[in-house]
């Protein structure tokens, strides 16, 4: 099948990639870019674990075909911090132990980045439905829902830097 | 002294303590491995072909049209795993489960598999695979698998457990009793006796991280195998022993674990994996969908449960008798056993009797889900007790309390209780606030009590001192739920350093003797034993090297807060760990403390929980609204990740009671094999669930720890319907509790 050429910007950096029309975004930033960060739990769009920031919207990246991504700007959790310089939410989450084995995590905290975007101070509720489109199914969610709470603080004190 | 493991009811500075994980900066920045996050030069892609059929002869597979097609480098069916297990009982059915031979036995099974260069043409050959079929009678339902007309699934079945020998083959595989005492007397004393009927449908364990592997299997007979697992030592011994292959000669490595819960203790695509790079000569990368997790890896069972229990009008429990059917797929397993093991063990009980019956149906081969078969069998139980203690108008944790065993009791499955935690669970929950909180318009209120085993086992641990003087432990237990972290602060505690200077791994299954999974909850406590016997070796040689280096008897050489001192009024300074791995050199080479052993004793566990329900009687909905966990960990190691166990448990048990379970369609064809329609808990269904950590020691360890893993599943279903039961006046049977079944319950209550 022919294939065609994808331009992206992934997290800052301009790359390209070759597609075939019916292949999945997630397969792209896996298997050619090897952003690993992003996981593949579903394939169907109901678990979140493949979860990115596109052009300033949560999109789960097995719901969209590669080619549909084309010429946008696309974080992954590898783009929200690194190990040097951690993102609040990512802290937030390594300090309320907001994850066990962590293969949701790096989607419920790309999730969670766009929802402290959307709403900035949001109540338990707020952050109980603004990520139920991410499925955890070790914690019981408690020590997530503490951490981006957490982090929302944080984010909202003066001095704070995101 | 150094083996020793009896408890020492010692205080701890580092165990109880809650430091940061490990592993967290990896999970929080994507860089973490999982199982399909490993790739291998000139690795090939693998895809499985699985009956549509939930019951079918296999009467012909060509394979030669895949095979032609350019790109295709290895197709495999049954022929290129043959039987070499000897027709071991646990070994034949697993191979039997990874390839079908002559039959297909449910929906989802393998029938064969390709490698090829890429994902498409291994897509494209999958289709070109003619496989013939001769369709049989299905059968899913666990009752109607017992009717005599039933379909059978094995001809040469014969229910072992039973004397004399049946005459003709049938679905039970096997039928297992406990107890004691004389139930028909018990049941002469009852005031009141209650018998029902119960049931649970089937759930899978839901681990969001799909099965995965990465194998490479060279001509030579030797390999590697990096697979998410829960335990490796397990995987390469069955694994080896299925390909026929040296078990020294296959090297597994396990990544982090994206979830388990009991579902990845068993094969599935592994030894198919190892198959097909064994016939292409190249790796192979097999990764499983999450429509296939559903449709062929291990759910939990489906049962039917008789349950009688009798009590005195003065609350006593005189008698219970339960025969409890559980599914166990198309082959044998141990699920009724359990389940008729666990279901009286909360209770001190002179006459009880259970029969458990594994049952054979066309579904996919039952595995283990945390604490596997007990909530089911917990459900039944306590259900009933609550309408007892209804019926003779005694409050139901009191009622509990009266009956709850103790030191000394003699367990419903056989052995001699020592010290535990139920009792003091129920006394928590009887002061708990959640008891006397006021409950709103359509709310209700439930408990439940629940137990579980909890294994020991073999494990082997090495701990190595660097030259800097910082220590590494290698384990061989998988760390699921934060155990890096807790054997860190055993072996901190031990050597008497701060835990950041501890790095736990897990060590691939060259670096180890062997070492059983991370199940029944045995990590922690099996690791944890091990590691604290490495630690006391590693000091036991540090204080013979640092009498060479002083020039003095070890025997005036003491350990104390990280360092070795010289016993009485010296002049000589305290060396730190440092100062004498540094010297190592020239005292006699690399420090390190080596341990295997069998951690017998890993103390039973108990847990009480107390759940609010609101009940919407329009649309059956059902929302948790409030909900608490009481629950003996022995010792916490580390107090947040057992409160982890514990919620994590509970949602599990929240989404089984209310949500979850597998639809089978009259063609025997799975109906929900995603996560639209089997539904999870998402994190707007559940409230805050609070926790509360009981410590009785258990005897059997040196710091008095316990499994805490499984049990907080055990309680929920039977929390949750009791506490349905009491918000809507009708009693719950039947598991989930979908709004579907809640009005059924309830136009069948005014009806």
């Amino acid at each position: 099948m022919s294939k065609t050429t994808i331009k992206l910007n992934v997290n800052g950096q301009s790359v390209e990639a070759q597609a075939e029309p019916r292949e999945l975004l997630i397969h792209v930033l896996r298997e050619q870019l090897q952003i690993t960060g992003p996981h593949i739990g579903c394939e169907t769009s109901h678990c979140g674990a493949c979860t990115v920031d596109i052009d300033g919207k949560s999109i789960k990246s097995c719901t969209l075909f590669a080619i549909q991504a084309q010429g946008s700007e696309i974080t992954t959790i590898e783009g929200l911090g690194n190990p040097d310089k951690l993102h609040v939410l990512q802290e937030k989450f390594k300090e309320h132990h907001g994850l066990q084995c962590g293969y949701c995590t790096p989607g419920m905290i790309t999730r969670a980045h766009r929802l402290l975007e959307e709403n900035p101070n949001p109540t338990e509720e707020d952050v109980r439905f603004g990520i139920a489109g991410n499925l955890c199914r070790c914690t019981g969610y408690q020590n997530i829902v503490k951490a981006v709470m957490a982090a929302a603080d944080e984010l909202n004190q003066p001095e704070a830097v995101a | 002294m150094n083996d020793d493991p009896a408890y020492t009811g010692q205080t701890f500075k580092s165990v109880g303590t809650r430091p940061l994980r490990p592993d967290g900066v990896d999970k929080v920045t994507g860089r973490a491995r999982y199982g399909a996050d490993f790739t291998m030069p000139g690795q090939l892609a693998g895809l499985v072909l699985r009956s549509p059929h939930a019951h079918a002869t296999i009467k012909k597979i060509d394979i030669s049209k895949a095979e032609a097609l350019p790109g295709v480098k290895a197709v495999v069916t049954s022929q290129d795993l043959p039987d070499v297990t000897g027709g071991d009982r646990e070994l034949l059915p697993i191979l039997e489960n990874c390839m079908a031979r002559k039959k297909a036995f449910y929906d989802g099974h393998a029938v064969a598999a390709v490698a090829a260069i890429d994902m498409p043409t291994a897509k494209a050959a999958l289709k070109l695979i003619e496989v013939e079929y001769k369709v049989l009678k299905h059968v899913t339902d666990v009752d109607k698998a017992v009717e005599p007309k039933a379909p059978v699934l094995h001809k040469d079945c014969f229910t072992r457990g039973v004397d004399p020998k049946p005459e003709k083959p049938s679905n039970v595989a096997k039928v297992s009793t406990f107890g004691h005492g004389d139930v028909d007397a018990g049941f002469e004393q009852a005031d009141v006796i209650i018998e029902r009927n119960f049931r649970t449908e089937q759930t899978h364990q839901g681990y969001i991280e799909p099965h995965a592997c990465v194998a490479s299997i060279s001509p030579d007979g030797s390999g590697d195998l990096w697979v998410c697992t829960q335990g490796h030592f397990v995987f390469r011994q069955q694994c080896a022993q299925l390909l026929g292959m040296d078990v020294s000669k296959l090297r597994v490595t396990s990544s982090e674990i994206g979830g388990g819960f009991g579902g990845k203790t068993h094969l599935w695509l592994e030894p198919v994996a190892m198959a097909l790079s064994r016939k292409a000569n190249r790796p192979v990368k097999l990764v499983m969908t999450r429509e296939e997790v559903f449709r062929a890896s291990g759910p939990t069972s489906a049962t039917s449960i008789d349950m009688k229990i009798g009590v005195t009008n003065d609350g006593r429990i005189v008698a219970g008798d339960a025969t409890l059917r559980y599914s166990s797929g198309p082959w044998a397993g141990s699920w009724a056993m359990l389940g008729a093991m666990t279901a009286f063990a909360c209770y001190d009980m002179e006459n009880v009797k259970t029969t458990g019956m594994e049952v054979l149906v066309n579904r996919p081969k039952t595995t283990a889900y945390r604490a596997p078969s007990a909530p089911m069998a917990a459900f039944a139980v306590e259900s009933v007790l609550d309408e007892l203690a209804k019926r003779i108008g005694m409050d139901a944790v009191e009622m509990r309390i009266k009956n709850a065993a103790k030191e000394g009791t003699q367990a419903s499955y056989g052995p001699v209780y020592g010290p535990i935690g139920i009792g003091p669970s129920l006394d928590a929950a009887k002061n708990h606030p959640h008891m006397k909180a006021k409950l709103g318009k359509n709310q209700g209120r439930g408990m439940a009590c629940g137990f579980w085993f909890n294994f020991g086992g073999q494990s082997c641990t090495n701990l190595n001192i660097s030259m800097d003087g910082s220590v590494t432990l290698t384990v061989g237990t998988i760390d699921v739920g934060g155990a890096r972290a807790s054997l860190s602060l055993c072996v901190a505690e031990e050597l008497g350093i701060p835990y950041e200077q501890v790095k736990t791994v897990i060590g691939d299954t060259g670096t180890l003797g062997y070492n059983e999974m991370t199940d029944g909850s045995r990590g922690t406590f099996a690791s944890s034993m091990s590691a604290i016997m490495s630690a006391r070796k590693a000091i036991d040689e540090m204080r013979h090297r640092a009498a060479k280096m002083w020039e003095i008897s070890p025997d005036d050489v003491i350990w104390e807060d990280g360092h070795a001192r010289a016993a009485g009024d010296t002049n000589l300074p305290p060396l730190s760990i440092a100062d004498i791995a540094a010297a190592a050199e020239k005292s006699g080479g690399p420090i390190a403390g080596h341990t295997q052993l069998v951690a017998d004793g890993a103390g039973v566990s108990f847990a009480t929980h107390i759940c609010d329900v609101e009940v919407d009687p329009e649309t059956g909905s059902t929302r948790v609204v409030r909900y608490t966990v009481i629950q003996d960990a022995g010792k916490a190691v580390h107090p947040t990740y057992v409160e982890g166990q514990f919620q994590g448990g509970a949602a599990q048990g929240i989404g089984w009671a209310l949500n979850e379970e597998y639809v089978y369609g009259e063609d025997g064809r799975l109906q929900n094999p995603g996560f639209l329609d089997y539904r999870i808990p998402v994190c707007s269904d559940l409230p805050m669930i609070d926790t509360q950590i009981l410590e009785i020691p258990n005897p059997n360890h040196p710091y008095g720890i316990r499994g805490v893993g499984e049990t907080s599943i055990v309680p929920p279903l039977a929390a949750i319907g009791n506490a349905v039961s009491n918000a809507t006046g009708v009693r719950m049977t039947h598991v989930p509790m979908s709004p579907p079944r809640i009005l059924d319950a309830l136009d069948e209550a005014s009806a």
